[in-house]
């Protein structure tokens, strides 16, 4: 039986279509994708992300214990400010890459994609190192409002002054009267807000940010378009272009792994890869000839099998075909071509620089 | 959703119309409505044969890959060449301006074997 997020109902009388994704029943569209996509784009969509997990670590050995399963370095934020990376096995696997919310040095909330909840709860209980771990998973929904109008929308409803937040950084206060951890983040390329709020108030905030949002015409997007808009920006989607069986460095993603920054879980491994040299990367491409690569589809050179599409898609904002695949590394760099299978035909691809498409 | 009257219907939510002694051949209203935003679609060559119930192309929205069956066998004599530029009108037109292909049947009694538009109208209800 799939999960449901606090927000199911009012998903489907807004007429969406629900599909299931990593064991949960969620909207992927409402009017539509391209048309979704171009909101979020041009004025400001709102996404249910409630599916979305959160580990919460506490107690005065939170900041050093986390630090010890965790990539990027937590000694350089501030109490109020977010940061990105990857929790990884001694291998130097990705258990998964993870948004760190750091409340306090002693209250940390680790955002977690949603296949992974009980797989992140367990790793990250297992190496807790003195600290009080506890999977609050269900006792948080999210709505994410993003688009270049969102700050706009958004401000009407709550008293916290978003011109203070930065990119990354989050407070707290109410929106509309409902209690919410308010933090400037997102998956889409775009300015925008992820608010993350009691489940029981799920609802009420939707229904206010909705209201607020008429004279914008702010419309709720679906996971159809949040995939569409992560994917022009390159931003990895675990399960797709990673898993346990690739380290961040292969994925791109060296920028997130700080590996001077004291020991962590993967770091030796890790090390040991960057040393050896990467055999194959994690690289962007648009296909040159008509098409759509997608996950799965292989990467050939000279009609042999050399990697791997992880994700693919037609741009909506570009019209291109674009998408992300493993490759050797010599065949890495920007310029190099290949061919994707498509349907056994060779589709001529380029390898591109990275985010797709850059905000205007 | 549109359940024309003067098409004949696959269980795969094609469509076909006669056309002269050829049939016109497109996906159904269902069909555009269940795929989403069409992205992209790719038809065989004219003088391409097809056969009945086996694939003669596909149609792919933004998040999946669907392909599209023949109704009828025969050979190409004509394709929608302003889809490849303009796909979202299989989604705008599904069975006038959003035609795909049009088929010389070989055999045109083949076409009595599929449902009319009363049939397919309880297939598509039956199975949403």
């Amino acid at each position: 039986m799939p999960l449901r997020t606090p927000l199911y109902d009012t998903h489907v009388q807004a007429g969406a279509k629900m599909v299931e994704f990593a064991g949960w029943e969620m909207p992927v569209q409402y009017a539509g994708i391209l048309a979704e996509h171009d909101t979020v784009r041009r004025r400001a969509g709102l996404f249910d992300v409630s599916h979305m997990g959160e580990v919460v670590f506490r107690g005065p050995k939170a900041l050093e214990a986390l630090s010890r399963v965790f990539t990027n370095d937590l000694s350089k934020t501030v109490d109020g400010q977010a940061q990105y990376g990857c929790l990884c096995r001694d291998s130097g696997g990705i258990v998964d890459d993870v948004v760190v919310y750091r409340r306090a040095a002693d209250d940390l909330l680790v955002c977690v994609n949603a296949a992974n909840r009980q797989k992140d709860h367990e790793w990250l209980a297992a190496h807790a190192g003195g600290a009080d771990v506890k999977n609050e998973s269900d006792d948080w929904a999210q709505l994410a409002l993003q688009g270049p109008l969102a700050a706009q929308v958004l401000q009407r409803l709550t008293k916290v002054n978003l011109s203070a937040i930065r990119t990354y950084r989050f407070s707290s206060g109410e929106v509309a009267g409902v209690p919410c951890i308010v933090a400037r983040t997102g998956y889409t390329g775009e300015d925008g807000f992820e608010l993350f709020c009691p489940p029981d108030r799920a609802r009420a905030l939707w229904a206010a940010l909705v209201e607020a949002g008429e004279p914008e015409q702010v419309a709720p997007a679906g996971l159809g378009a949040r995939d569409s808009l992560r994917l022009e920006m390159a931003y990895r989607l675990y399960g797709s272009d990673m898993d346990d069986s690739t380290t961040p460095l292969e994925a791109g993603l060296a920028w997130v792994v700080k590996l001077d920054k004291g020991d962590f879980v993967g770091r030796a491994a890790l090390v040991k890869q960057k040393e050896a040299g990467l055999t194959r990367k994690l690289v962007g491409f648009v296909l040159t000839d008509p098409g759509i690569a997608r996950h799965g589809y292989p990467v050939l050179q000279d009609g042999r099998k050399v990697g791997q599409v992880t994700s693919g898609t037609k741009s909506p904002s570009l019209g291109t075909s674009i998408g992300l695949a493993y490759v050797p590394t010599a065949l890495a760099a920007e310029g190099s071509t290949f061919a994707v299978e498509i349907r056994g035909r060779a589709a001529a691809a380029r390898v591109v620089k990275t985010p797709f498409y850059t905000r205007s | 959703m549109d359940f024309p009257e003067d098409l004949r219907y696959t269980r795969e939510h094609e469509w076909a119309r006669k056309k002269g002694s050829n049939f016109v051949v497109g996906i159904t209203d269902f069909a555009q409505q269940q795929l989403g935003d069409v992205v992209y679609v790719e038809l065989p060559g004219v003088g391409d044969p097809v056969k009945k119930g086996e694939s003669f192309g596909v149609v792919e929205s933004t998040k999946a890959v669907s392909e599209l069956f023949a109704p009828v066998s025969g050979k190409v004599v004509e394709v929608n060449e302003p889809l490849s530029d303009a796909p979202e009108t299989v989604n705008d037109d599904p069975y006038e301006e959003g035609w795909m292909i049009v088929i010389e049947p070989s055999d045109p009694k083949e076409l009595e074997s599929l449902m009319d538009a009363k049939a397919y109208r309880a297939f598509v209800e039956e199975h949403e």
